[in-house]
C-alpha cells in the first residue's frame, strides 16, 4: 500500500514538475538579403514552409533578415509561439506565412553581411523562448561583410544551440580557389563551437531538409 | 624467462625432474590430510545444498497443500453456484409447467372419458333384418309349377326388396353417424396428442436438468472428497480459462490501442499538445488513457450491479435500490463517455483534414483537389460509430479480467511450486556435483603422487596386516557420504 502510495504521489510531483517548455523547440531562421543572395528568397520561402509544416504546438519559429546591422528586433520578419491546441497553431502558422510572403517579396539587398550580429540576437531570443531545444538556421552564403564601424570581433554565446547553415552557395571566388569556401566553413564551425554551441551542420541539398531538425 | 625457480639454471631438465621429485615427496607426506581436506570442502559444499534443497521441497509441498485447498474450496463453491442454478432453473421449469398439471389431468381425463363415450357410441348398430330368410328357404324348398306359392313368393320378394332397402338405408344412416362421430374425434385427438406432448417435452426438460445436476453433484462429491481427479479436472480447467480469459484481454487490448488512437490527438485540443507529464509521456496522451480506463472501470461496475461479475463483495452486497442506483449511474456515465468519444473522433477527422489542408498550402506544387462527396464521409462516420461503440465493447472486459484473476490464482500457484521445486532441484544436483568432484580431486591426488603410493604398495605387500586400514577408511567416508545424501 505504502508502493503505491508513493508511486502516486511521484507520479503526481511529476505532473507537477514537468515543464511543457522543456519538450518544445525554438527555431530561428536568418535570411541573408545582402548582394546577389537576396535572390535566393525563393528557397528561404521553401524552407519556412518546411519548418511551418514540422513544427508541433507548443514550439516556436522566428524568422529574421540579415542586413548590414543585424543585431535589432527590427529585424525579425515575423514570429510565433504555436497555440498548444492543434487547430489554433494551424491558423497561427497560415498567419505566419503569409507575413514571410509578403515580407519576401518586398526584400532589398543590404550592403553589408552582419551574420554575428544577427546570430546574437537569434541567441538572445531562443534563450527568452526558453525552449528546451533550440536551433539557428543560417541561410547564407556565410560570407560576413561588416562595416568600418560595426564591431563583431569578440566572443559570443551560443550555449547549447544548434547551428544549421543551409543553401551555403559557393561564391565566384570559391569556384577560383575552393580553399576559401571549405576554410570559411571550417571557421564558422571553429566559432561557434567556440561559443558554446551544442552542434554546428551544413546543409546544401534541399531535398534533405529533414536534417535540419534532426537530432544528431 | 625467469630462471629463478631452477635449481640448476643451466640444466632445465634436471630443475624440472628434482623438483618434481621434491613435489611429488611433499605431495604424498601431504596425502592424508589433503584427502581430508577435499573432503570435507565436498561436505560442506554439499550440506547446505542438500538443505536448502530439502527446505525447497518442503516450501513447494506446503505451497501444493495451500494451492489444493484453494483450488477444491474455488472449484467447490462454482459448482455449488451452478447446482444452484440448476435448481433454480428446475423450480422455475416446474413452477411454470407443472403448476397447471392437475389441471391438464383433468383435461385429459374429460378427453379421455368422451372419447371412450364415442367410441362405445360408434358400436352401437342397428338390429338385424327378420328371419325371413329360413322361411324363404322353406317356401322356395315347395315344388315348383304352384301358382299360389308363386304368389307367396313374389310378394315375400317385393316385401323382402322393400325391407331390404329401407335396412340399406337404415345401415347407411347408422355409418354415416358413426362417421360423424369419428368425425367429432378428430380435434379430441388432436388435443389429446398436444396436451400429452407438451407434457412429454416438459418431463424430457426436467430429465435434462436433472441430468446436468447430477454431473454436478458427481462433481461436487470428487471435490468434497478432495480426490486426485478432481484436483487435476480443476487445474485443467483453471488452465484453459487463464488461457482463454488472457487470449480475449490481449483482443480487448487491441481495441483500447485502437480507442487509444481515436481519441489521443483530439484530446490535445482539450488539454494542450506541448504538455507532458514524464519526458516522454504528453498529458494529452495520459488524458485519453485516462478516458479509456475510466470506461473501462464503468463497464465493471456496471456488470457488477448486474450481478455478471463478483469482483467487488461491497456491490453485490448492496440493497436492489441501491444496487440499482449504481447500475443506472454507471450506465449514464458510460454513455456520456461515449458519446464524447464520437464527439472526439469527429473532431480528430476535422484536425486531420485541416493540418491536410496546412500542408497542402504550404506544398510547393499544387496538389489535386479532392472530391468531398458521400464517400469522403464514411471514414468520418466510421470513426464516430466506432469512438461511440468502443466503450461499450471495453466494458465486458469485467468477464475477462475476473475469470483472469480467479484462474491466475491457481495458474500462478502452479507455477510457483514447479519453480520452487526445480530450485530445489537444482540445488541437489549442485551438490552432488561437488560431491562427486571432491572425490575426483581425491583421486586426481593420488595420480600426481602415483610413485611414491606404488613404493608404499611394494613395501605394504611385504606387511599385509597394515594395508587394510587405510582403504577401509574411503570405504567407510564414501559410506557415510551416502548416508548422508
Amino acid at each position: 500500500m505504502k508502493k503505491i502510495l508513493f508511486a502516486l504521489s511521484t507520479l503526481l510531483a511529476l505532473a507537477g514538475c514537468a515543464d511543457p517548455k522543456e519538450h518544445s523547440h525554438a527555431v530561428y531562421m536568418l535570411i541573408d538579403t545582402s548582394g546577389t543572395y537576396s535572390q535566393e528568397s525563393a528557397k528561404a520561402q521553401l524552407i519556412v514552409n518546411y519548418l511551418l509544416g514540422t513544427l508541433q504546438p507548443g514550439d516556436s519559429l522566428a524568422v529574421a533578415r540579415v542586413k548590414s546591422r543585424s543585431f535589432s528586433e527590427k529585424d525579425i520578419i515575423a514570429k510565433a509561439t504555436f497555440d498548444s491546441r492543434p487547430s489554433q497553431a494551424n491558423a497561427q502558422k497560415r498567419a505566419f506565412r503569409e507575413a514571410i510572403d509578403n515580407s519576401l517579396r518586398q526584400v532589398m539587398p543590404s550592403r553589408y553581411t552582419d551574420i554575428t550580429g544577427a546570430m546574437i540576437q537569434g541567441a538572445e531570443y531562443l534563450n527568452e523562448a526558453g525552449a528546451g531545444r533550440k536551433t539557428i538556421i543560417v541561410f547564407s552564403d556565410m560570407q560576413e561583410e561588416l562595416d568600418k564601424v560595426t564591431v563583431r570581433d569578440f566572443p559570443i554565446s551560443l550555449q547549447n544551440i544548434r547551428i544549421v547553415a543551409v543553401n551555403v552557395v559557393k561564391l565566384s571566388t570559391d569556384n577560383v580557389d575552393p580553399r576559401r569556401y571549405l576554410g570559411r566553413l571550417d571557421d564558422w564551425k571553429k566559432r561557434v563551437e567556440a561559443a558554446g554551441a551544442s552542434e554546428w551542420r551544413v546543409i546544401n541539398d534541399l531535398e534533405r531538409l529533414d536534417s535540419i531538425l534532426a537530432r544528431s | 624467462m625467469n630462471k629463478a625457480w631452477m635449481v640448476w639454471p643451466e640444466n632445465p631438465a634436471v630443475s624440472v625432474l628434482v623438483l618434481a621429485v621434491l613435489a611429488m615427496l611433499f605431495l604424498y607426506a601431504a596425502r592424508k590430510p589433503m584427502h581430508g581436506l577435499i573432503q570435507s570442502l565436498g561436505r560442506t559444499a554439499m550440506g547446505p545444498l542438500r538443505l536448502g534443497a530439502r527446505w525447497l521441497n518442503g516450501a513447494a509441498d506446503r505451497m501444493a497443500y495451500r494451492n489444493r485447498a484453494v483450488l477444491l474450496a474455488h472449484g467447490k463453491q462454482e459448482v455449488e453456484t451452478r447446482i444452484e442454478r440448476e435448481f433454480e432453473r428446475i423450480g422455475a421449469l416446474v413452477t411454470r409447467e407443472l403448476q397447471g398439471y392437475p389441471t391438464l389431468q383433468r383435461k385429459l381425463l374429460d378427453e379421455i372419458t368422451r372419447v371412450e363415450e364415442d367410441y362405445r357410441k360408434c358400436g352401437e348398430v342397428p338390429p338385424p333384418p327378420p328371419d325371413w330368410v329360413e322361411a324363404v328357404t322353406a317356401m322356395s324348398n315347395v315344388k315348383n309349377g304352384n301358382e299360389m306359392v308363386m304368389r307367396v313368393l313374389e310378394e315375400i320378394q317385393r316385401s323382402v326388396n322393400a325391407i331390404h332397402d329401407k335396412a340399406i338405408s337404415e345401415y347407411r344412416k347408422a355409418y354415416e353417424s358413426r362417421h360423424k362421430i369419428l368425425e367429432g374425434f378428430m380435434p379430441f385427438w388432436r388435443s389429446l396428442d398436444k396436451t400429452l406432448g407438451r407434457v412429454d417435452r416438459n418431463i424430457g426438460s426436467l430429465h435434462s436438468s436433472t441430468a446436468a445436476v447430477d454431473a454436478q453433484m458427481e462433481k461436487y462429491e470428487q471435490i468434497v472428497a478432495g480426490n486426485d481427479k478432481a484436483e487435476s479436472m480443476l487445474t485443467v480447467s483453471a488452465f484453459t480459462q487463464f488461457a482463454i480469459a488472457a487470449l480475449v484481454l490481449v483482443v480487448a487490448a487491441g481495441g483500447a490501442f485502437i480507442n487509444f488512437k481515436l481519441i489521443a490527438l483530439p484530446m490535445s485540443e482539450m488539454v494542450g499538445a506541448g504538455d507532458y507529464i514524464t519526458s516522454s509521456l504528453r498529458t494529452s496522451e495520459v488524458a485519453a488513457l485516462v478516458i479509456i480506463l475510466v470506461e473501462a472501470s464503468m463497464g465493471l461496475f456496471l456488470l457488477e450491479a448486474l450481478r455478471i461479475t463478483h469482483l467487488f463483495p461491497r456491490i453485490a452486497n448492496l440493497n436492489d435500490v441501491m444496487r440499482r442506483r449504481i447500475l443506472w449511474i454507471a450506465l449514464t456515465l458510460l454513455v456520456t463517455l461515449a458519446g464524447i468519444e464520437a464527439a472526439l473522433a469527429l473532431m480528430r477527422d476535422m484536425l486531420i483534414a485541416d493540418k491536410q489542408a496546412l500542408l497542402q498550402s504550404l506544398a510547393t506544387a499544387p496538389q489535386p483537389a479532392v472530391t468531398d462527396g458521400w464517400v469522403g464521409r464514411i471514414p468520418t462516420a466510421g470513426q464516430m460509430l466506432l469512438g461511440f461503440m468502443l466503450p461499450f465493447a471495453l466494458a465486458f472486459i469485467a468477464i475477462p479480467l475476473e475469470s483472469l484473476i480467479h484462474s491466475g490464482r491457481t495458474v500462478g500457484g502452479v507455477l510457483a511450486t514447479s519453480l520452487v521445486r526445480v530450485a530445489a532441484f537444482a540445488l541437489r544436483l549442485v551438490g552432488n556435483a561437488a560431491r562427486h568432484a571432491s572425490r575426483v580431486l581425491v583421486n586426481l591426488y593420488d595420480v600426481a603422487i602415483v610413485i611414491p603410493l606404488l613404493v608404499e604398495r611394494l613395501f605394504a605387500g611385504r606387511r599385509p596386516a597394515k594395508s587394510a586400514k587405510p582403504s577401509k577408511r574411503v570405504v567407510d567416508v564414501d559410506e557415510a557420504e551416502r548416508t548422508h545424501a
